[in-house]
């Protein structure tokens, strides 16, 4: 379908735009960042790991540009990003931290769109009502807020005052870890405060524009001709309403996952989260730049291959779409 | 005298705007009789579309029936709960719009459509619903096979019939249609109009079309309603309205459409505008426009008055006893003054000029 | 709304740009939305203009006792350092509300000069411009912001330099269809024939009629940007000798605020960012009703104690 197509091609420009991003951005910024940072990798990092970061970062090269250009890029294309500070390999540390993230994110994301998009359907059928008036204004702003401070005020009231749950890691210090109930039970408790927060936020984010689709739905004609029918309210919203509101906007839903991503990232900092995020941080603190960029790629990544399974089930299950 | 499939009695619809209440039709009343086919033209904006939708029971907020009965086979449809109403829909009145490509669901196949329709009554069969609509798309002409198309697989006109069959699927009473032929071609109209009488006179259905076009409405109906600033400015027999149209609005209707059989004439439109929706005209609502405006129409509203078999609202006829003047007569008149006409030509309606007309201060009109 | 729009499909174009000054005056007095909004944002302005007339204190003196509670003298206590937090809070607001004004009306007109310029150019400069943009939307702000921002020395200027660099697209769609729809109008046929120069006609005759649509992405951005600029201070890439709310939250974090003892040294300032969002936010949502007459709160009446059978 070209449909798909264009969309793939829209993935794979961005993807190869991130990359070049990565390489552009040393060379481009003012200052001797890269410089200094690499320098202090002398030590540490053996020989052909560091001349690969070198033509990534663009310091102490004798080649062209361009050649380190499609040298880097057949680099990452290979899986090579680079190493760390500590001399591992990118993809490793990445590949480490990643489950934790995983979890908590994708958990979350999921709660916080199934949420959104009810409290935005039930609000926008209900117009007028008291949900209407009270459910959407109020996690709107909660998503205009940002992420940490709901982190805060919660880590406040529930950890600190109450002293209900555990303010940060992911388990207790001196568990090990394993398939235990008593572990998972660990797991659990320390997600929830995080957990919480990044659900309350995106799905205020989701539920203001699904209200708003829904409200635009349900004055089509096609649902007033459902309702002419005699067909029962509910089938009505969810069968001719909730379906056309949700479809063919399943792409833009898809497109806030980079702006959850980034509140994941400040939530796992402020709770001591060990997952990608609180990789990032500490990255940023030890200025480990091979590092930075390969989660800056990997965040990106994340958010292309959501975007590119929207688009798949928008083709799939939108009947206009198998022709286009 | 048998009593009518359809009574509209003293109908007002209002829209409730932040801004205010804009009275969008205003004591509307006329009745329509088994197998009739009655056709109901207009400006845009005049309230046409608005008065189906509020007759089959179809208004979405801030639309609201404030007063009046829509008596269908006896029982006033206003007011009915939403199980009964839920009954009665497409079993004994069912609606045609205007866009079958806005009015289908664009994710569900004709056929699915269809189903979920018998479905909601309580048919449970799958072969009976299959059989059936077969049965009503080969009334109108489409091969079965269409079942399993989606909407914007079929071509404009075969969407426009597939969507009228779908309207007969139990063969109801009364058939509501809101210009279901301006989407389309000449060509595609003619054979859709045909195709409509036909149907009309085989399975015995009233029918209620609106539309602004009055050469349609010339060729197919029994009788016309001519609507005017959310009134009904005349109504008559076809033939009767055009033969001898009495309200200067009608008679600038027809020349506004040219015939072309008929001699050659000098067109002529109607000029000015619709009223503005800030500022209506106090007394008769047509009278900035009208070619035979008197010195009274300013001051005075018109009420339906009798003549030779029509009802015309023009004081050019007040000698005549005023019809059903009760039933008919504007609301009260500082109410009268201040009613404002939106611009509901579709169900999603513009609230912009909503807005726009009742901004303004209610204009209370001095009276005489 | 926001993020949403900004994906596949074409939103319509803003439909306030008929509306007269003083109906469009009198339509934001009505709605609650707006009122809220602009008193918090004109709150927000005053305190950023006379900081000296609300807060006594200096904000930097460390001299008062560390780490206290909230006391008359000190409303929301102080620092581990001793100083004033509510001072702070105070006196941080000027750079903090500068920071975002900054960056929403630089962001905004690069938004617009990129969306117009497609729509008006149309052809090839219009899908590159548009791939560009569709790019840079998808790219995850945070994590490029936090990559831009290790780059350059840390501080308010830097900020505003990352800050645009990740927020030029955001509207730049909505911005483009709103081109579109002007570009074919006949005082632009006037104009060419004229022969005016494409930027001429860009800057001075198709500008002046997105004013509405350009104030709406104005408010949007703000939202996002506040949150955006206080999230990045907080993570640490901001200057923490500069006042700014971002700051605080970061040297109280630091701190461990929370834990000993002292909240309002993090909570207060996260208060003011969500504050000062919301205040935007306010305005925006308002502002997304007056435009779009179809999400207009709706009002029900009972007539007669009549039930209404249809929706």
């Amino acid at each position: 379908m070209r449909y798909l197509a264009r969309r793939l091609g829209l993935f794979l420009v961005t993807l190869w735009a991130a990359l070049t991003v990565n390489f552009i951005i040393p060379r481009v910024m003012p200052g001797n960042e890269a410089q200094a940072v690499l320098a202090t990798f002398r030590g540490t990092v053996n020989p052909a790991a560091l001349h690969a970061l070198e033509i990534q970062f663009g310091t102490n090269v004798h080649q062209g540009v361009i050649a380190s250009y499609f040298e880097y890029l057949g680099n990452c294309l290979t899986g090579h990003f680079g190493v760390t500070a500590q001399n591992v390999p990118v993809i490793n540390e990445i590949a480490s931290k990643l489950p934790w993230t995983l979890g908590l994110v994708g958990v979350t994301t999921v709660l916080a769109f199934v949420i959104g998009t009810l409290a935005g359907a039930v609000s926008a059928w209900r117009r007028g009502g008291r949900f209407d008036g009270l459910v959407p204004p109020s996690l709107f702003i909660l998503s205009t807020v940002p992420v940490f401070f709901v982190g805060l005020l919660l880590i406040y009231v529930f950890a600190v005052k109450l002293n209900w749950l555990p303010l940060q890691g992911n388990y207790d210090i001196g568990a090990t870890p394993s398939f235990s109930a008593s572990f998972i039970g660990d797991v659990l408790k320390h997600a929830i405060l995080p957990g919480v927060s990044l659900v309350v936020v995106t799905a205020g984010l989701w539920v203001y524009s699904m209200r708003n689709n829904m409200v635009t739905t349900i004055s089509e004609d096609y649902v007033k001709m459902a309702r002419a029918k005699g067909l029962p309210e509910r089938q009505v919203m969810s069968g001719y309403a909730g379906r056309n509101a949700v479809l063919p906007n399943l792409t833009g839903f898809a497109m806030q996952i980079g702006y959850v991503l980034g509140g994941s990232i400040a939530i796992e900092y402020l709770f001591s989260y060990p997952g990608l995020g609180y990789l990032f941080y500490t990255s940023t603190t030890d200025h480990d730049l091979p590092l930075m960029q390969g989660l800056f790629l990997f965040y990106t990544l994340a958010v292309l291959v959501c975007v590119l399974i929207a688009d798949l089930f928008t083709a799939v299950l939108d009947p206009r779409m198998r022709e286009a | 005298m048998t009593e009518p499939l359809l009574d509209v009695r003293d109908l007002s619809v209002d829209y409730l705007t932040e801004a205010g209440d804009v009275h969008v039709l205003s004591g509307v009343s006329f009745a329509v009789a088994e197998r009739e086919f009655v056709g109901i033209v207009g400006e845009s904006g005049c309230g046409k579309s608005t008065l189906l939708f509020a007759v089959a029971q179809l208004l979405s907020p801030p639309g609201e029936i404030v007063s009046g009965e829509v008596v269908f086979r006896g029982g006033d449809m206003v007011g009915l709960r939403g199980g009964e109403l839920r009954h009665m829909r497409w079993r004994d009145y069912s609606m045609v719009m205007q866009s079958a490509m806005n009015a289908l669901n664009p994710m569900n196949s004709i056929g699915a459509q269809f189903a979920d329709a018998m479905e909601a009554h309580g048919e449970r069969s799958r072969e009976r619903i299959r059989a059936r609509s077969r049965e009503v798309l080969e009334l109108v002409g489409i091969d079965a096979v269409h079942l399993g198309s989606y909407p914007h697989q079929l071509s404009g006109g075969m969407r426009q019939r597939a969507m009228i069959a779908m309207a007969l699927l139990f063969t109801p009473q009364l058939v509501i249609m809101d210009e279901p032929t301006s989407a389309l071609d000449v060509v595609a109209q003619q054979s859709l109009m045909t195709k409509i009488r036909e149907l009309q006179r085989r399975l015995g259905f009233a029918v209620l079309f609106v539309t602004h076009d009055m050469s349609v409405v010339s060729r197919y109906s029994d009788r016309v309603i001519v609507m005017y600033a959310g009134q009904i400015a005349e109504a008559a027999a076809t033939e009767t309205i055009f033969e001898r149209p009495l309200h200067p609005y009608t008679r600038g209707l027809m020349n506004a459409f040219p015939s072309v059989r008929g001699p050659r004439r000098e067109m002529a439109g109607i000029p000015g505008a619709p009223p503005d929706l800030a500022h209506p005209p106090g007394g008769c609502r047509f009278h900035p426009r009208c070619p035979e405006v008197m010195d009274i129409c300013p001051t005075r509203e018109p009420a339906l008055y009798e003549r030779d078999g029509a009802r015309v609202r023009c004081l050019l006829y007040e000698e005549r006893a005023a019809v059903g003047a009760r039933a008919e007569a504007p609301r009260s008149g500082a109410a009268q003054a201040d009613a404002a006409q939106a611009d509901a030509a579709q169900a999603d309606v513009t609230v912009d000029a909503a807005v726009d007309a009742a901004q303004a201060d209610a204009a209370q009109e001095a009276r005489p | 709304m926001a993020v949403v729009d900004t994906a596949l499909t074409e939103t319509p174009a803003q439909g306030a740009t008929d509306v007269s000054q003083g109906r469009f005056l009198r339509a934001v007095l009505r709605n609650r939305k707006a009122v809220l909004g602009a008193l918090i944002l004109l709150l927000m302005a005053f305190v950023a203009a006379f900081p000296g007339v609300v807060a006594t204190r200096s904000p930097q003196a460390a001299i008062y006792g560390q780490n206290s509670l909230p006391s008359s003298a000190h409303p929301l206590g102080t620092t581990s350092l001793g100083q004033d937090v509510f001072s702070q809070l105070v006196w941080g607001t000027r750079l903090t509300l500068i920071v975002t004004l900054i960056v929403s009306a630089v962001a905004t007109a690069m938004s617009m000069i990129v969306g117009v310029t497609a729509a008006y150019l149309g052809g090839v400069t219009d899908r590159v411009l548009t791939v560009i943009t569709d790019v840079f939307l998808i790219l995850p702000v945070l994590p490029l912001l936090i990559l831009l921002a290790a780059y350059l020395p840390p501080g308010a200027t830097s900020l505003i330099i990352v800050l645009c660099i990740t927020s030029w697209a955001f509207q730049a769609r909505q911005l483009r269809s709103q081109g579109l729809t002007v570009r074919s109008r006949d005082f632009l046929l006037a104009a060419r024939a004229r022969g005016e120069r494409s930027l001429y006609i860009i800057l001075v005759e198709i500008v002046p009629t997105m004013t509405s649509l350009l104030v709406a992405s104005f408010l949007s951005l703000a939202v996002y940007v506040v949150g955006f600029a206080a999230t990045l201070q907080f993570l640490g890439l901001g200057n923490s000798s500069e006042l700014m709310w971002g700051t605080m939250l970061y040297n109280a974090q630091q701190a461990s605020a929370l834990e000993a003892g002292n909240p309002w040294w993090a909570l207060a300032p996260g208060a003011a960012v969500a504050l000062l969002g919301t205040g935007f936010a306010l305005l925006n949502y308002a502002f997304d009703e007056i435009g779009n007459p179809a999400l207009r709160p709706v009002r029900r009446r009972r007539r007669r104690g009549r039930d209404r059978a249809a929706a």
